[in-house]
């Protein structure tokens, strides 16, 4: 928080002027560009809502998966770029489950079941590559310069795409419908989908599961002191091989899931790239929340998702921008620099700086 | 010493520079010759997209050729024909990348591809400044015949293609809509892709000028999986129709979320040749019934013996999409080209200018081929365009196409039936 208010005590500088004037010139942009769009009125209020909740369940999507991002680095400080392919691995194997349920009828005879079963399976495979990855990759360069692992787990990140076309296949499939999914529920002029209902409510189920996990359980307290402090964690008698390697398995966990729902929500396009661009948009989401922290993590993917679906029609649109949903990857990174800029720790990362940066 | 060091001096130059200049001087080629020695094979390249979300197309357009070549038996003036394929992916770089790897072979011909405009924007400039030719199957954007690069046309000499030229493709759908649907207003929605946004742009202009409205015109880009933003856009606008000629999976992502965008349920969808594949209809479900589409359509006897060649040769199931007799005409352009320009010389040597390939192909008039009757033009915006768009329809998705994976699915207008009514 210093850093905002130097420009008072310190001599002109132009790298401070300049962000200030970036900062301002935002600001107003956005002010300018959602001012214009509302008092057009092109956009319906309930239209709005729907927008917003769409953004609501991409980014509790982002969310499930940037906590494995965040879980990962809050223990190692490092930054596992094959998270996306941990998410990928569990909705591509899922799809063809998923077929099979839905062949057999059992996917519309008893949907929670079948769901279940789904996420389950897409969680232990996620689940498995996740901890091999760790394992094989990542375990053998513990104790090497931080980019050593960084540039491993790109490698990694191509190693299980291309496994994975190797396995099934280059072309596009697709999750099948679910009946009881279908629907929308009414309230007043506003419907809701009830699959992003399902998408947002089964997230908070499986980041409740987790926040139970780490703050009441013996293995969540023993990953807490391991992240606050290895060496001691190692002499009060844990074993920190095992810790790191089931924060790894909670991380691809949530991921698989991630993929399960994700097929739910949005059915098409599963193929072996597929995890390239939510795990970018996890990774940005984490940062956002300040990596390492785990409600910021929940918070960052949300409040991605929703500027996302916001965002282009309320700024971009109003300030007269051609092809504004063009750019919707322009306003979530925009959002990145705009809260590294005012915090550079993230929103709430404020803990985590003052204790590793 | 310096003396002997000069004398070695000149002989390296004379080497280096003298002695391919003493090879050439059968060649009176102003872009140069390739040469085939007595027992060389006659090498033919092709740039596709093989590999990756678009590597349907390349694997249709790989077998088009393949075939072409086995109807020759696989010889070409008494010598064997090999075939070589680079993957151009369906992006400017990828097409740049196979293109620089052709360029660098002087034992290619010419060359089949690329597979997407897109990739074609990038390989061009290297294929023409090579003096090599590149004949594409499947790239339909207006803007590589048209050479006036204020209007963004990128054509350069030596490009041809066989593939319909947008300009026929966005007109049909656009024919369609006003006069078979009698839909009064419009929304399209492009990727950013030279090939989408060109198809959107000929759409939008063609459906204004016989006066229905034009009400929004939009892009996401490739990769988006949530489309709800732009479909609301669209919504506050409520057209009558939404034209999205974009590839697979962003079009199964529209067409699926559209069904369902409140404001939307009763408009009309049309797509074109990007989403023309059977996994299309399969993936986007219950929402994919009653899209319209346009895309490749070739029918006829000669037709009907190539089809019944792939399943024998090639795959029981089929070719993968609509652009395989596009290919296996080209392939054969190609050919005939080489045959009329190769000279043989008297130590049994095939001299085939580079130039004289270019006249031969665009001296190609009223060529019978499977994709109908080909004329390749010269003057922009139809330079380099060998098809007249004939081969072409609108298809409309029924369930049968969702549930069973029947493809094409049937047709409802072509361009004949456009003429006589």
């Amino acid at each position: 928080m210093l850093h905002m208010f130097k420009w008072k005590t310190d001599e002109f500088s132009w790298v401070d002027f300049t962000i200030d004037v970036l900062r301002i010139l935002i600001v107003l942009a956005i002010v300018v560009g959602s001012w214009n769009t509302l008092s057009e009125g092109r956009i319906s209020f309930a239209q709005w809502v729907n927008l917003f909740i769409a953004g609501l369940s991409q980014g509790s999507i982002y969310a499930l998966i940037a906590l494995g991002y965040t879980l990962v680095y809050g223990i190692l400080l490092m930054i596992n770029f094959a998270h996306g392919e941990v998410f990928m691995a569990g909705a591509f194997s899922t799809v063809f489950l998923a077929e099979a349920l839905n062949r057999t009828g059992f996917l519309n005879q008893s949907p929670v079941l079948a769901i279940l079963l789904m996420i389950l399976f897409a969680g232990l495979v996620s689940m498995t590559v996740a901890i091999l990855l760790e394992r094989i990759a990542y375990r053998p360069l513990r104790g090497s310069p931080r980019l050593v692992p960084l540039i491993t787990a790109i490698g990694a990140s191509f190693f299980l795409q291309y496994t994975f076309r190797g396995l099934y296949g280059s072309g596009f499939k697709a999750y099948p419908q679910v009946k009881i999914l279908q629907g929308a529920l009414q309230i007043g002029s506003i419907n809701i989908p009830t699959v992003q209902i399902f998408v947002f409510v089964s997230a908070l189920v499986l980041m409740f599961g987790l926040y139970w996990l780490v703050e009441r359980s013996r293995i969540g307290k023993a990953m807490r002191a391991v992240s606050e402090n290895k060496e001691v964690a190692r002499l009060m008698g844990i074993d920190i091989d095992w810790v790191i390697l089931f924060t790894f398995g909670v991380g691809g966990f949530l991921a698989g899931s991630a993929g399960v729902i994700n097929g739910m929500f949005r059915p098409q396009g599963v193929n072996f790239f597929m995890g390239f661009i939510p795990g970018i948009k996890a990774f940005t989401a984490a940062v956002l929340g300040g990596i390492g922290n785990i409600p910021g993590a929940m918070l960052g993917g949300l409040f991605l998702g929703v500027i996302e679906a916001i965002g282009p029609n309320l700024v971009l649109a109003g300030l007269g921008i051609p092809g504004a949903n063009q750019l919707k990857d322009v306003i979530a990174f925009t959002m990145l620099v705009l809260v590294l800029i005012f915090r550079p720790q993230g929103i709430l990362g404020e803990r985590l700086s003052e204790k590793k940066a | 010493m310096k003396r002997l060091f000069l004398l070695f001096t000149v002989f390296g130059l004379l080497v280096t520079f003298g002695a391919p200049a003493l090879a050439d001087a059968h060649c009176m080629d102003e872009l140069g010759c390739v040469e085939v020695g007595p027992d060389e094979p006659i090498v033919i390249g092709a740039m596709l997209s093989v590999s990756g979300a678009t590597s349907f197309y390349g694997e249709d357009s790989r077998g088009g050729v393949e075939l072409a070549i086995l109807g020759r038996d696989g010889m070409l003036l008494g010598r064997d024909i090999e075939f070589v394929v680079e993957d151009s992916l369906c992006s400017a770089e990828g097409g740049q990348a196979a293109a620089q790897r052709m360029a660098a072979d002087e034992t290619i011909v010419g060359i089949i591809g690329t597979t997407c405009s897109g990739a074609a924007q990038g390989a061009l400039p290297i294929i023409s400044e090579a003096g090599m030719i590149m004949i594409s199957p499947s790239n339909t954007s207006p803007s590589l015949t048209n050479d006036d690069r204020d209007a963004g046309g990128t054509y350069l000499p030596g490009y041809f293609r066989t593939a319909h030229n947008d300009l026929f493709q966005g007109a049909l759908g656009a024919r369609f809509a006003v006069e078979v649907l009698k839909v009064g207003s419009l929304a399209t929605i492009h990727d950013g892709d030279p090939y989408t946004e060109g198809l959107a742009v000929v759409m939008a202009n063609t459906f204004a000028g016989l006066n229905g409205e034009v009400v929004f015109q939009g892009a996401v880009s490739k990769g988006d999986t949530d489309m709800s933003a732009i479909l609301t856009e669209i919504a506050a606008s409520g057209p009558d129709i939404v034209y999205f000629p974009v590839f697979v999976p962003e079009s199964e992502f529209i067409a699926s979320q559209l069904v369902n965008t409140p404001g939307l349920e009763e408009a009309l969808m049309m797509t074109a040749d990007g989403s023309f594949s059977a996994t299309f209809a399969q993936n986007t479900g219950d929402a994919a019934v009653g899209i319209y589409m346009t895309g490749p359509h070739v029918s006829g006897d000669a037709y009907d013996a190539f089809l019944e060649m792939w399943r024998e040769e090639i795959d029981e199931a089929g070719p993968p999409s609509g652009f395989h007799a596009h290919a296996y005409d080209g392939a054969n352009l190609l050919m005939d080209a080489v045959e009329a320009v190769a000279e043989e010389m008297d130590d049994g040597t095939l001299v085939i200018g580079r130039q004289a390939l270019r006249d031969a192909l665009s001296s190609v008039e009223a060529y019978d081929g499977l994709t109908g009757s080909l004329t390749c033009q010269s003057a922009s915006p139809y330079a380099g365009d060998c098809a007249t768009g004939d081969a072409l329809a609108v298809f409309s998705i029924t369930e049968a196409e969702v549930a069973e994976g029947n493809w094409p699915p049937p047709i409802v207008w072509t361009p004949s039936m456009a003429s006589g009514g």
